[in-house]
């Protein structure tokens, strides 16, 4: 999936690195037993912990650690059983004890790596840098009075995971196919909701280009906090373009933290990089080294859920699906969870095409979601097992999904109310074919002469004669013997 | 009969238990006595209606029969240990009237113990110095005079000068110390009584104001090695609020006072043997010697090479934990707030404003030796020097079971002398420093005076949580000193 901008100069790639930070589920904070729920009123879920009063101590939450080495593992990577938390030290009005604490130089996760699905089908293996724990901080805000900031420390402390990929991302799609990805192992794990609106899961992508063919890494600039997918790839697109545009101008490109503006579409430096050299860190010594035991990996990883990548291998070799339609149905662990239901004991086929296709579509056209569908798993496999049985042409059952969206009702009952059922009943169909070739004359006369296509036609004014009920199958089988002979 | 505020814990506490007086009656006499004493200027807060009405509920607990290891015994708080309600300043501008709405963790188990504060003790500024003249409220008076100049005002040591001046001048029968280089220990010394930091770890750092993490541990300050055994068993153990609190049991330290050190080997390190040691306090460490000798333990030469490079060392681990401690003294939630015109202003005005030129001096040394072009040069260096001081210690106590040093280089000094250099200062932590970088249980006694009689102190130092034989050859020092001189006039 080669990705070139072509520039007057030449061609170049980009080089693409990311840094999530993914809000861990837990009921509490890393260093506090304060809460952590979304949408609470200001300043309500803040220990004296959080707010960095004098003599606090922080205590790890042993939850957020068994969520780091679950995600960890999910991403089939090396957990330290030894890791240590440091101060990053700087002021920030939001920052209350005016460091953080995060994993440096030992951080409880390393290499690891992470498949992207790509449209075509096929794969591509992308490395993830490390995983580490840290606290997340404050918020500021600065728009509700000319001249003072208000701050809400109900963030502050809560636990974040941030995932570092390597350099390895080459294109905005890219990009966009590791968020989507990770965001989906982190939800089979339950480690993180990967709610990019509410800000459990952002976005720090490090962009820099070079000439195609050339290997160096260029100075790269890192936009921060971006808070969603398409935002991301926006994001990328510009920034590369715009490094191009300034070495091909003769300009150098300066390491700086900027961040994009999603109504105008582009980047803008926040501040320069400089002061990141100056972060002061040193082994927090609140804190002693957080050793675990290899049995405590162990127990974790027996507990491992089937990720995307195994359940997709899986429904392609198990339930005979493509690539690309087992990559779509695993992505969610509730949609893959949903076809199975609907696929166990009937034609694995089947099942995907009305998941995939009438179902999908329903799901958009009603806005509801997988975890409360427009249509049970249960009733729709109810409506396959009808076609499967003959009551139900692939055309009646269409119908019958539709009314089955719209009422929420069994299909069965909608067959027995409407009387929807196919017709298989040789006499009644007999009679409709009669009635349709009395009527055709010269059209019968066309087909015998050579005019097959026709026969089409005639099979249409059956349906159409029987409202649909026939057995189509058996209205052609009719058809050709009593014309053609 | 003795008068009530020269009785030792362990003697009140018998007494109360006898009925021969309440804890009404004894903490009266020790709020009078705070009152006569003013002038030292050890407290910082004085809450005699708070300590009256605790020594109420003490007393009908006696009479319940629910009375805990300390209960109606008067003691101190040094000003580093956050109390409920009570104002917590750490002798700082930027802490003035901050009320914690949280008890630290070893004042709350004092409590718990029966024990009541009479008030709020005060200290070296974040317990930054080793002769509390850094203190926003004032310097701490010694109540020892030198009798070649009984005018000149001595200083009582720092950190914990309050706390050792208030002991010494039988304010209070004991009181809270933090020892983060020598804070227990030095002013313990300066003003004749005894202190032990216990092992790092034994006690909870919980609601004490933070210098510099690693190193800070509390420990009490009493007359008596006895009185500072039971104080610390109402003092030590597990907290699930600090990480670095150990998970294990405290032992009766006072049972370990058997007088019996028969066939103990007692280290002497020869580094702590410094040209220009004073001639007194070199003659009291042979003294000491002579002490354990005759009570059948034998004396070990033993060398810690890396001492010379203890106090440089902490010079750096110290202040670069204090400039990251001290960060959230930013204006913004508690304490002090200068205003500015953008929030960079704040901070600026705000922290300039409330801490002392110690204070500044230390965050500046931290935020330097931390950051990015010099950590390793400075910080990454220090903590493997720290390993080798440690080292050091485990290697010795290979051979012998205790060592013994003197506790400071010198005796008390006057109020203003040698405080216009800084490094001249911090030379009086020399002899407690090493020990705390190991992390290392130290006990001060008091076991002579000088010829301008002032008390001179001695070091006992033990193995991590072997507290038990450093009180036990403390108890036999301390019998063998006799040391009963008091301050003129207390």
């Amino acid at each position: 999936m080669a990705y070139i901008i072509q520039g007057d100069t030449g061609d170049w790639e980009i080089v693409i690195g990311l840094e999530v930070h993914a809000q861990v589920i837990s009921k509490a904070k890393l260093f506090s037993g304060a809460a952590t729920e979304f949408g609470a009123e200001p300043n309500t879920q803040v220990s004296f912990v959080d707010a960095g009063f004098p003599g606090m101590l922080p205590v790890i939450n042993g939850i957020c650690v068994e969520q780091a080495v679950r995600t960890g593992l999910g991403l089939k990577a090396r957990i330290n059983l030894t890791s240590v938390f440091a101060r990053k030290n700087y002021f920030y009005a939001d920052l209350p004890q005016g460091y953080q604490i995060s994993q440096y130089d030992q951080p409880i996760v390393g290499e690891g790596e992470l498949i992207l699905d790509l449209p075509d089908g096929g794969t591509r293996t992308v490395g993830i840098e490390r995983l580490h724990l840290e606290q997340d901080a404050g918020k500021s805000i600065h728009d509700m009075h000319p001249a003072k900031s208000f701050i809400d420390l109900n963030r502050s402390g809560v636990a974040l995971m941030e995932i570092v990929s390597k350099p390895d991302l080459r294109s905005p799609e890219e990009a966009g196919l590791y968020l989507t990805k990770l965001r989906s192992i982190l939800r089979y794990l339950e480690t993180c909701d990967g709610n990019m609106q509410e800000g459990s899961m952002r976005c720090d992508a490090n962009v820099s280009v070079r000439p195609v063919g050339s290997t160096e890494l260029r100075d790269r600039c890192e936009i921060k906090n971006v808070n969603s997918i398409r935002f991301v790839q926006q994001a990328i697109e510009f920034e590369a373009r715009r490094h191009i545009d300034v070495y091909e101008a003769g300009g150098t490109i300066k390491q700086e933290t900027r961040l994009f503006d999603s109504v105008k579409g582009e980047t803008r430096s926040m501040r320069s990089k400089e002061n990141a050299h100056d972060y002061r860190y040193f082994p927090d010594p609140d804190l002693l080294p957080l050793v675990i035991e290899q049995s405590f990996v162990d127990g974790i990883k027996a507990g491992l859920p089937e990720l995307p990548d195994e359940k997709k291998a899986r429904f392609m070799a198990e339930y005979g699906l493509n690539a690309y339609d087992a990559g779509v149905l695993v992505a969610e662990k509730a949609s893959a969870e949903f076809f199975e239901t609907v696929a166990k004991g009937r034609d694995s086929k089947m099942a995907c095409n009305w998941v995939m296709g009438d179902f999908f579509a329903a799901l958009n056209a009603t806005g509801k979601t997988i975890e409360n569908p427009p249509v049970s798993a249960a009733d729709l496999g109810a409506l396959i097992d009808l076609i499967k049985d003959g009551t139900l042409s692939g055309r009646l059952a269409k119908d019958v999904f539709a009314l089955m969206v719209e009422t929420g009702k069994a299909p069965s009952v909608i067959v027995e109310e409407k009387g929807m059922k196919q017709v298989t009943d040789t006499g009644a169909i007999e009679a409709a074919v009669d009635a349709v070739i009395s009527a055709n004359a010269d059209k019968v006369a066309q087909v015998k002469e050579g005019k097959t296509a026709l026969l089409g036609w005639f099979t249409g004014q059956v349906m159409k004669a029987t409202q649909g009920k026939a057995n189509p199958a058996m209205v052609n089988e009719m058809l050709s013997k009593k014309i053609l002979g | 009969m003795t008068k009530l505020t020269d009785l030792t814990m362990a003697e009140a506490r018998d007494g109360l238990a006898k009925g021969a007086f309440t804890a009404v009656e004894l903490t009266s006499a020790h709020i009078k006595a705070t009152e006569a004493q003013r002038h030292l200027n050890a407290f910082i807060v004085e809450t005699p209606d708070l300590a009256l009405d605790a020594a109420k509920a003490s007393d009908a607990r006696r009479q319940a029969g629910t009375a805990g290891s300390m209960d109606g015994l008067p003691i101190g708080i040094k000003d580093l240990f956050c109390t409920e309600g009570v104002q917590t300043t750490a002798a700082s501008h930027i802490l003035e009237g901050f009320k914690p709405p949280y008890e630290s963790t070893v004042s709350g188990k004092l409590k718990a113990a029966g024990a009541v504060s009479l008030g709020k003790l005060n200290l070296d500024e974040f317990a930054m110095g080793s002769s509390n003249q850094t203190s926003y409220f004032g310097a701490v008076e010694n109540p020892w005079k030198k009798t070649s100049a009984p005018k000149a005002k001595l200083v009582p040591g720092g950190s914990s000068g309050g706390s050792a001046a208030a002991v010494a001048a039988r304010m209070v029968m004991a009181a809270t110390g933090t020892d983060t280089g020598g804070s227990i220990r030095q002013p313990a010394a300066f003003c004749g009584i005894t202190g032990i930091k216990p092992t790092y770890g034994r006690c909870s750092r919980f609601g004490i104001v933070a210098f510099a993490s690693s190193l800070d541990q509390a420990g009490p300050m009493a007359r008596t090695v006895r009185d500072c055994a039971i104080m610390l068993g109402a003092m030590a153990g597990h907290d699930p609020k600090d990480s670095t609190s150990v998970n294990m049991a405290v032992p009766d330290f006072e049972k370990a006072l058997t007088g019996d050190i028969r066939g103990l080997k007692v280290g002497i390190p020869k580094e702590y043997r410094p040209d220009g040691l004073s001639d007194e306090v070199a003659k009291v460490w042979e003294l000491g010697i002579e002490w354990i000798k005759a009570a059948g333990a034998t004396p070990v030469e033993i060398s810690l090479p890396h001492t010379k490079y203890a106090l440089p060392t902490y010079y750096i681990i110290a202040p670069a934990e204090c400039s990251s401690n001290l960060a959230r003294y930013d204006g913004l939630r508690f304490g002090l707030r200068v205003p500015g015109k953008t929030l960079d202003e704040m901070y600026k005005n705000t922290r300039a404003a409330g801490f002392g030129a110690e204070v500044r001096r230390r965050i500046l040394i931290g935020t330097y030796v931390l950051s990015a072009g010099y950590y390793d040069a400075y910080y990454a260096k220090a903590q493997k020097v720290r390993r080798l001081i440690a080292e050091d210690f485990r290697k010795a106590f290979e051979s012998v079971d205790i060592i013994l040093t003197p506790t400071a280089p010198s005796a008390a000094f006057g109020q203003g002398e040698g405080t216009d250099d800084p490094v001249t200062m911090w030379l009086n932590d020399v002899f407690t420093i090493p020990t705390s970088m190991a992390g290392l249980p130290g006990l001060s006694l008091p076991a002579g005076l000088s010829k301008d009689g002032l008390p001179l102190g001695l070091q006992l130092i033990g193995r991590p949580f072997d507290e038990e034989t450093v009180f036990r050859v403390a108890g036999v020092m301390e019998t063998a000193a006799n040391f009963t001189a008091k301050p003129e006039g207390i």
